[in-house]
């Protein structure tokens, strides 16, 4: 064997690489730093010719602020994204549970068929969708909300738990079966406990995709007071009777639910990412 | 199931088992039935009414279901406007394709890399994932407000100046200029790269090109480490064995990320509702803002029912191909 196969493999400086990386860090937490910054300045230090000066001292005379415009909205936001989320991941993972295992003929069409309404653009139901709404009563109003995010939650909640009730082995139902358990029976005794990471997954999905959600809550809340709180913030961005510093924390408070899931449960966050590319 | 198992059941249990397996089957059925009929009226049933109303004459507040067939594609297809909107989309995609891909490819090889906190490098470029595009949307359009550049500069030009690179300052995501400008006898706008949405593409790239990098880190987690190990030892570079081996071996996920964020940017909405409003005039204006404004503001109803299939259309186009394709490639699995 030559010299050169036995080579090790060079490497280039570790030095480089990680300045690499910090550069592209600094890119990221850029905006962030931007928000944080504005948000603890106090309103006399607040200039746009010093917007990148850090702040002289820690103030929350803008988080005031930007609560009284936006706190009713962050409790509408509260009331729309727990039960959606709750129903979602009850149906979601009954759906996946028959899709998975009580499979029946054209069981996989009506699968595929259900993931299209995932990837549909929501312009193309909206005005169906308030013409029914206010035939039902439920126009403007957060259980509308909540019915639209649970209807169209249902491909992607499907789609992760199929896939997670797929990688259960077959053997177990059938024991389950043999044992004289019903459907219910398997579920709750076998399927139910064994998807817990796959609820979790679920749920934190649904989280924050239904409080980061814009176009529904513009369209179907119109009453200011019904408003979820990406649309409140979008008004406050949009007035130009509110000042920057405000804005900046109204949009860290939005940020912040969804940030500190992403910091605790990132793992799962990740897993419900990339199932929704359908490689689960 | 061999014989001898069958021969243990008595044939009062086999008769058992099968009645309880056909009253499970039905439970089951019946626990599917509520999602199937949502996704059927929810999904198909609005498609098909909207694709209907955008064969009317509905203009205004109450319903008119005269039947009007292709007219209002022709108007909308005519308008300066959706002709800029399908030109913004255009540019739009493309731009945030390339800077999707680019960077996410390279963020997975340097994460991949197996430096130390490799874990916290890989959180910081994924976190903007978790954030609304609506406080993308506020913290970025501060950044690239210019001010009254170059004496009073703010936000990026701000920085630029104190870096020294005055040469950089731009007007942003007021630039009104559509770059290389020209305009063939057939269209009614400008074509060519419109200045104020790359600032845009900035912004969406920054929220979505950590989603890029995980698909490429699972992907380079995929290729078994033997083979690149493999050429090594017969002498390869590490670029040739990134070229030869590694890349073609991403090309699936690739795929992947071109269909999953083509479709999105074939959708933007929020982002561009909170950095721009599609200004300035109608320099970052995109189907989905279109349809938006056609439909509540206008109250042209027939008109944004027609512009909302075409972003059907589109979306479709990409996706039911792959939809299609991942449901067969799962039922070979």
């Amino acid at each position: 064997m030559s010299t050169t196969a036995l080579r090790p493999v060079r490497r280039r400086p570790r030095i480089w690489l990680y300045a690499i990386m910090i550069v592209f860090a600094g890119f990221y937490l850029l905006p962030i730093f931007l928000l944080l910054i504005t948000s603890f300045k106090s309103f006399e230090e607040v200039s746009l010719s010093r917007m990148w000066d850090l702040p002289r001292g820690l103030h929350f005379q803008s988080f005031t602020r930007a609560w009284e415009a936006m706190g009713s909205s962050f409790i509408n936001s509260l009331q729309l994204v727990i039960p959606a989320t709750i129903i979602s991941c009850i149906l979601g993972s009954l759906n996946g549970y028959v899709l998975a295992k009580w499979k029946f003929r054209g069981s996989d069409l009506i699968f595929t068929a259900i993931l299209f309404g995932m990837f549909i653009p929501y312009q193309s139901v909206l005005i169906p969708l308030v013409r029914v709404l206010s035939g039902m009563g439920l126009y403007g109003s957060i259980n509308g909300l909540i019915l639209v995010h649970v209807v169209y939650g249902i491909p992607i909640t499907t789609l992760i738990f199929r896939n997670y009730y797929a990688s259960v082995p077959t053997e177990l139902v059938e024991a389950g079966k043999i044992d004289g358990a019903d459907f219910f029976g398997i579920y709750r005794h076998i399927m139910f406990p064994l998807s817990i990471p796959g609820f979790v997954v679920v749920a934190i999905w649904q989280f924050t995709s239904i409080w980061n959600e814009f176009l529904f809550g513009l369209i179907i809340t119109s009453a200011p007071e019904k408003r979820p709180v990406t649309v409140a913030l979008q008004n406050l961005s949009g007035s130009q009777f509110t000042q920057w510093n405000v804005q900046m924390a109204g949009a860290l408070l939005v940020a912040l639910p969804t940030l500190l899931v992403y910091i605790f449960l990132g793992r799962y966050f990740l897993r419900g990412l990339l199932a929704g590319s359908l490689k689960g | 199931m061999s014989h001898a198992n069958i021969r243990e059941f008595a044939p009062s249990d086999v008769a058992r088992r099968r009645r309880w397996l056909t009253r499970d089957r039905l439970i089951a059925l019946l626990m599917l039935m509520p999602s199937v009929v949502a996704i059927a009226v929810f999904v198909y049933g609005f498609i098909a009414w909207t694709g209907y109303i955008s064969l009317t004459a509905w203009s205004g507040i109450a319903p008119d279901y005269t039947f009007v067939g292709l007219e209002n594609y022709r108007t909308i297809f005519r308008s300066v406007r959706f002709q800029t909107d399908i030109r913004n989309t255009v540019v739009f995609t493309l731009f945030f394709l390339l800077s999707n891909l680019i960077l996410g490819l390279v963020l997975a090889l340097l994460v991949d890399a197996r430096v130390k906190g490799e874990a916290i490098f890989r959180s910081i470029y994924l976190f903007p994932m978790a954030v609304s595009f609506i406080v993308t949307g506020v913290a970025w359009s501060w950044i690239f407000t210019p001010g009254n550049f170059p004496s009073d500069p703010t936000g990026i030009n701000l920085l630029l100046d104190r870096l020294g690179l005055d040469a950089l300052q731009s007007a942003w995501i007021t630039d009104k200029r559509v770059l290389p400008e020209f305009r063939p006898s057939w269209a009614r706008t400008k074509l060519g790269v419109p200045m104020a949405m790359l600032p845009v593409v900035v912004a969406a790239t920054w929220q979505m090109s950590g989603f890029t990098m995980a698909m490429y880190l699972a992907g380079l987690r995929g290729i078994p480490e033997d083979l690149r190990e493999a050429a090594r030892v017969d002498g390869a570079s590490e670029w040739q064995v990134f070229r030869r081996i590694t890349l073609p071996m991403l090309q699936p996920v690739t795929l992947s990320a071109v269909i999953i964020l083509g479709h999105i940017s074939l959708k933007i909405f929020d982002l561009i509702m909170t950095m721009t409003g599609g200004g300035p005039g109608n320099a970052t204006d995109v189907p989905g803002v279109f349809v938006y404004d056609i439909t509540f503001n206008a109250n042209k109803i027939a008109q944004g029912a027609a512009a909302a299939i075409v972003m059907l259309v589109m979306v479709a186009v990409l996706i039911v191909p792959y939809i299609v394709y991942n449901a067969r490639t799962e039922v070979e699995r």
